[in-house]
């Protein structure tokens, strides 16, 4: 049934807290040495003005968080994970659904395997113990969008745990550093994904689509607070969250939540709350049963899944019924960190500038193209591509190749999920673009390398690149090199035309000439800005300095 | 031609005495006798008529699919049929028509076999009657013999006979009833704890459940998912054995098939000696409850097996006296699961309670499952709350581990074949049968057949004599995990050694003498 889903439960996350005597507003305390488990993610940047720095004042009480994140991720697959029907993107409701699918009774699971590789390639990613032997289970509640009434998950022996995974997070005063961090991840299970409910609350009507999930991300937060050294507070649980903003946004109100409650003499009820995408805030979703108990049960009709390494193999297996570990290692990509290690070590590039890299799908494959094909240095290179390049891209929305166009995810695409029942779909939640949308770009790895080379070899100037490139950009299809010579960009190399052009402007403007040999050095760049005007900035601006310098001081 | 055996009338289509039409045609005529009977929920005539028709082209051009081209079957109404109403007996399934068949139908079907109903049930499979079904209860054909009926007027005490028929035990009753009164030659079944093989007990037929993962369970509407497997119904062993070479075999639809176990075509090799076999006669199935009839048949039997030459050998199961329990946490604990799917929202039963959802799925499951059902599911749901789950689920699983070790501690002592009672004794009537309710009634009569399905052997029931009433009884043999042809070529041996009488109904069908008078073979013995 259902499109493969894989669930991540990471957890570890610690945040701390200082309180504030009485008052409603409860700060974050700065990151300094003194709090030693503050974590501050990525994800939160944009939250910062919220918590403005301020230390905490003599015997106040801190407060600690705790944060579990439990994910979940589409898998990238043709077909669903226990059933033969398709998962495509946008497909018409219902359209890909198959008996098994639909619950008809006397249908079986049936595991795909692409996915259980896919799930073991994720553990291997993320450094994880692939358990040889793994259980499906059943988890049961009753909802219109889950027509079995169970879900089968992989609660007691999952594929994968004990991982962990290392990111960065920019800190320091420009937010420019980035500190590596690990989070542990507890374990990695494959989950069938219930059905999508839209609810139309003015014919009191739901409607179910059993084509199933078309978000490829998904997550529950589980948020509590406890002063250090004692137990750990009671936790809720905000789900459904489907962008690392909106992620954020709610773990950070959650956990001030929580310590206005406590603070205020209330207490925290261990609940599922959703998250209000415009207000801001998150609200108890008030399970009219209260505490759900999802009665576990093993899933009697799929055998445990056994995975086979280089040792435990059997002779004359046949490689369609065996799923080798060792083997999907060896298919595993390079992955992040490694790459981002490399690119520090190889180009000298900055830790951030390497994240950056590859936050962007398709821009590390970019930047490696136009080393491969440019004499120009590696940094130069690197701060043209995350620069110029990346701010064109992200100023028009358009994504570094084609193929990225089939990768837009908006946050609309699950605001209406089977847990906010009562709300309007339409409007809980804005149409967020995620990711860069549309066409690609119209620079080609190799033009901006040609480009690169005529600076590299300065037939012309930084800003005559940068007016090329502003051509490149408008598709006409004309080389880097075409642009220069119709363009007339090329650096002025006559130096005697040069030279003659200076005397001339010096004879044109006497006062400026006056001012400089009072004793104003500054008044020279008036003179150099003005000869560069003159030749459409063609010139070297050094080199109309040194000539200009000459005359002067003879 | 309708008294003959599966293997029988084969013959007799392949050597053109009967085209499948004709043959078809009888066993619709002999349906619509013996409605009282109650064996059919849907008799599906049109589609068996079409389906002879084919079948008796591929006669004509000498195409035949094999033995079971043309063969009138019947299918117990929780196997999914494409295109024909599947019920389960149960108000929740009333008018759901599946968009698809389930394999082993299929498997039939593509045999050419011609399907002539769906066959009652107890709702949903649960029960041992077949008389806890919304279509009422299925009435035992031998309640109409002349066996029976003769034994009878020599009773004084017996009282109105209309009203003391019997039931057929199940609860796939409605399977055992059609092919017991002749309606068609074998017919599916469903055994989770006794279903197929405690009906042909009390039908004097051959009973069998397959070694689970051997038949593909794609498409049968489940009871208990790790204990389900479909079963088979026949007149004799060589027709079961028919049957299970068409069904047996891995199913990608069904990832608890195995691969390739067996050989085939399923063939039994003849025993005509059977000095190198150890039969296994367990110690703890010889309980106070079982009638001093079926326990001396039970003896007679296992001195049988000696005097031709077996070794037989006293075994102990030691943990049979929890098995029932542990069958109850967890079948109930799995018909809670599977149950939760019937919500009224995709198909069948659907309430018109319409204030909230979850009052349409409270109305809608209160009116769609009858109290057996309701009953399962509320103690299947309070065995899997989380404070219960390892005092009850875990624990009956752990002890079925121990239950399924006895068994093989019992063969991996030598022994070949277990031999036991099937049922505690011959079918009841009626209102003796409902005087206790459905749950001791299911305890009661799952006690010898149930421990198999958590073992997932094989086990086939055979009907070895009739009682001093004049009713089947049967005893149960259980072989070891796939070896379910060994334990159907021990079976038919013992088959050939007791001759068990064929059903008279001469008297039931005295109005249907033109169906019956050609058919001289329904008085003559099935085993020639």
């Amino acid at each position: 049934m259902a499109a493969p889903m894989l669930r991540w439960v990471g957890r570890g996350r610690l945040w701390t807290f200082a309180r504030v005597d009485g008052g409603s507003c409860h700060r974050r305390e700065a990151p300094t040495g003194s709090t030693s488990n503050w974590i501050r993610g990525q994800s939160s940047v944009a939250q910062q003005p919220l918590y403005t720095t301020q230390k905490p004042r003599k015997g106040e009480h801190k407060w600690a968080a705790v944060v579990g994140l439990e994910i979940h991720a589409q898998i990238s697959s043709n077909s669903k994970l226990f059933s033969g029907s398709q998962v495509r993107f946008s497909a018409p409701p219902n359209s890909l659904v198959s008996f098994f699918d639909a619950s008809l009774p006397g249908t079986l699971p049936v595991l795909n395997r692409r996915c259980v590789e896919a799930a073991v390639m994720t553990g291997l990613a993320l450094n994880c113990h692939i358990n040889k032997k793994s259980l499906f289970d059943r988890k049961h509640y009753f909802y219109a969008d889950l027509p079995a009434g169970y879900q089968i998950t992989q609660q007691r022996l999952p594929i994968a745990v004990n991982g962990s995974l290392t990111y960065g997070v920019c800190a320091g005063k420009k937010q420019s550093q980035v500190i590596p961090k690990t989070v542990r991840i507890k374990q990695i299970q494959l989950e069938q994904d219930s059905g999508k409910s839209l609810h139309d609350d003015l014919r009191s009507q739901t409607l179910i689509d059993l084509n199933r999930a078309e978000g490829q991300l998904r997550v529950d937060a589980n948020i509590s607070v406890h002063h250090p050294g004692e137990p750990l507070g009671v936790r809720t649980e905000v789900k459904n969250l489907n962008s690392i903003r909106f992620l954020a946004k709610a773990i950070d109100y959650e956990i001030q939540r929580q310590i206005n409650e406590l603070e205020n003499g209330g207490e925290i009820l261990n609940e599922t709350r959703s998250f209000h995408y415009q207000l801001g805030c998150t609200m108890s979703m008030r399970d009219k049963e209260g505490k759900q108990d999802y009665r576990f049960m093993p899933e009697p009709n799929l055998p445990p899944l056994v995975l086979y390494d280089a040792t435990s193999l059997p002779a004359g297996a046949d490689p369609q019924q065996v799923i080798n570990i060792d083997q999907i290692r060896e298919t595993l990509p390079e992955l992040p960190s490694v790459t981002r290690e490399r690119l520090v070590q190889q180009y000298g590039m900055l830790l951030e500038h390497s994240f950056t890299l590859l936050n962007e799908v398709g821009l590390l494959e970019f930047f490696q193209n136009v080393i491969k094909e440019t004499r120009a240095e590696p940094k130069k290179v690197t701060s043209w591509v995350l620069n110029t390049f990346l701010g064109y891209l992200k100023q028009q929305n358009l994504a570094v190749s084609e193929r990225c166009g089939s990768d837009v995810y908006t946050e609309e695409s699950k605001c209406s999920d089977s847990e906010q029942p009562f709300m309007d779909a339409l409007t809980v939640c804005d149409v967020n673009v995620f990711s860069l949308l549309g066409a690609a770009s119209p620079v080609t790895p190799s033009a901006l390398a040609e480009l690169l080379d005529l600076l590299d070899s300065r037939t012309i100037s930084s800003a005559a690149a940068k007016e090329v490139f502003e051509e490149l950009w408008k598709r006409e299809g004309k080389t880097p090199g075409q642009i220069v010579s119709e363009k007339q960009l090329e650096l002025m190399e006559d130096r005697g035309a040069l030279e003659q052009l200076c005397h001339s402007m010096m004879e044109a403007h006497p006062q400026v000439v006056m001012d400089l040999k009072k004793g104003n050095p500054r008044a020279i760049n008036k003179l150099i800005g003005l000869v560069r005007k003159a030749t459409q900035s063609r010139a070297d601006p050094a080199m109309i300095k040194e000539i200009l310098e000459k005359k002067l001081s003879s | 031609m309708l008294g003959r055996t599966l293997q029988e009338v084969s013959a007799a289509l392949k050597q053109g005495q009967i085209t499948p039409t004709e043959l078809c045609q009888k066993c619709l005529s002999l349906i619509k006798k013996t409605k009282f009977l109650n064996a059919y929920i849907t008799v599906s005539e049109e589609v068996a008529l079409k389906q002879a028709e084919e079948s008796e082209k591929r006669y004509k051009n000498g195409q035949s699919l094999g033995d079971l081209d043309g063969i009138p079957i019947a299918v117990k109404d929780n196997f999914s049929t494409s295109g024909i109403e599947t019920t389960c007996a149960s108000n929740m399934l009333k008018g759901y028509i599946p968009p698809y068949n389930a394999t082993v139908v299929q498997k039939l079907l593509d045999q050419g076999a011609l399907l002539m109903g769906k066959t009652n049930l107890d709702e949903f499979a649960m029960g041992s009657g077949s008389t806890d079904g919304i279509f009422g209860p299925v009435k035992n054909p031998w309640s109409y013999s002349k066996q029976y009926r003769e034994k009878r007027k020599q009773n004084p005490h017996s009282k109105n006979e209309d009203s003391d028929w019997l039931i057929t035990g199940g609860s796939s009753g409605g399977s055992a009833a059609a092919v017991s009164a002749f309606t068609c030659y074998a017919a599916l079944g469903s055994d989770t704890g006794g279903s197929t093989r405690n009906p042909a007990a009390h039908c004097g037929l051959v009973g069998f459940k397959p070694s689970y993962g051997l038949v593909s369970r794609h498409g049968l509407i489940p009871l208990v998912n790790s204990m389900d497997v479909p079963g088979i119904l026949t007149r004799c062993v060589d027709d079961a054995a028919i049957v299970l070479g068409a069904l047996a075999g891995p199913d990608p639809k069904d990832s608890t098939t195995v691969h390739d176990p067996i050989n085939k075509p399923f063939m039994l090799p003849s025993l005509a000696d059977v000095s190198k076999l150890c039969i296994g006669i367990p110690k703890e199935y010889l309980i106070p409850e079982l009638s001093s009839e079926v326990r001396s048949l039970w003896s007679k039997a296992a001195d049988l097996f000696e005097s031709e030459g077996a070794k037989v050998l006293e075994v102990s199961l030691p943990h049979t006296s929890y098995s029932i329990v542990c069958y109850h946490v967890l079948c109930t604990s799995e018909v809670a699961s599977n149950m939760a799917r019937f919500d009224g929202l995709q198909y069948g039963h659907r309430c018109d309670i319409n204030v909230s959802t979850e009052a349409m799925y409270a109305a809608t499951r209160r009116e769609g499952f009858n109290d057996v059902v309701r009953g399962r599911i509320l103690s299947g749901n309070f065995f899997l709350l989380k404070e219960n789950y390892e005092n009850y689920f875990v624990k009956a699983q752990k002890v079925r581990r121990l239950i399924a070790n006895d068994f093989v501690n019992a063969f991996n002592s030598g022994v070949d074949v277990l031999l036991t009672p099937t049922t505690l004794s011959e079918a009841v009537p009626y209102l003796e049968f409902i005087k206790e309710d459905n749950r001791t009634r299911s305890a009661q009569d799952d006690i010898f057949t149930q421990a198999v399905n958590m073992a997932g052997l094989p086990a086939v029931s055979i009907p070895v004599a009739l009682s001093n009433q004049g009713l089947p009884i049967g005893l149960q043999f259980i072989g070891r995990a796939f070896c379910d042809q060994q334990l159907l070529t021990v079976a038919r041996w013992f088959e050939k050694q007791v001759q068990f009488p064929v059903i008279q109904l001469q008297e039931l069908m005295d109005d249907c003498s033109a169906v019956l008078e050609n058919e001289k073979s329904a008085s003559v013995s099935l085993k020639q």
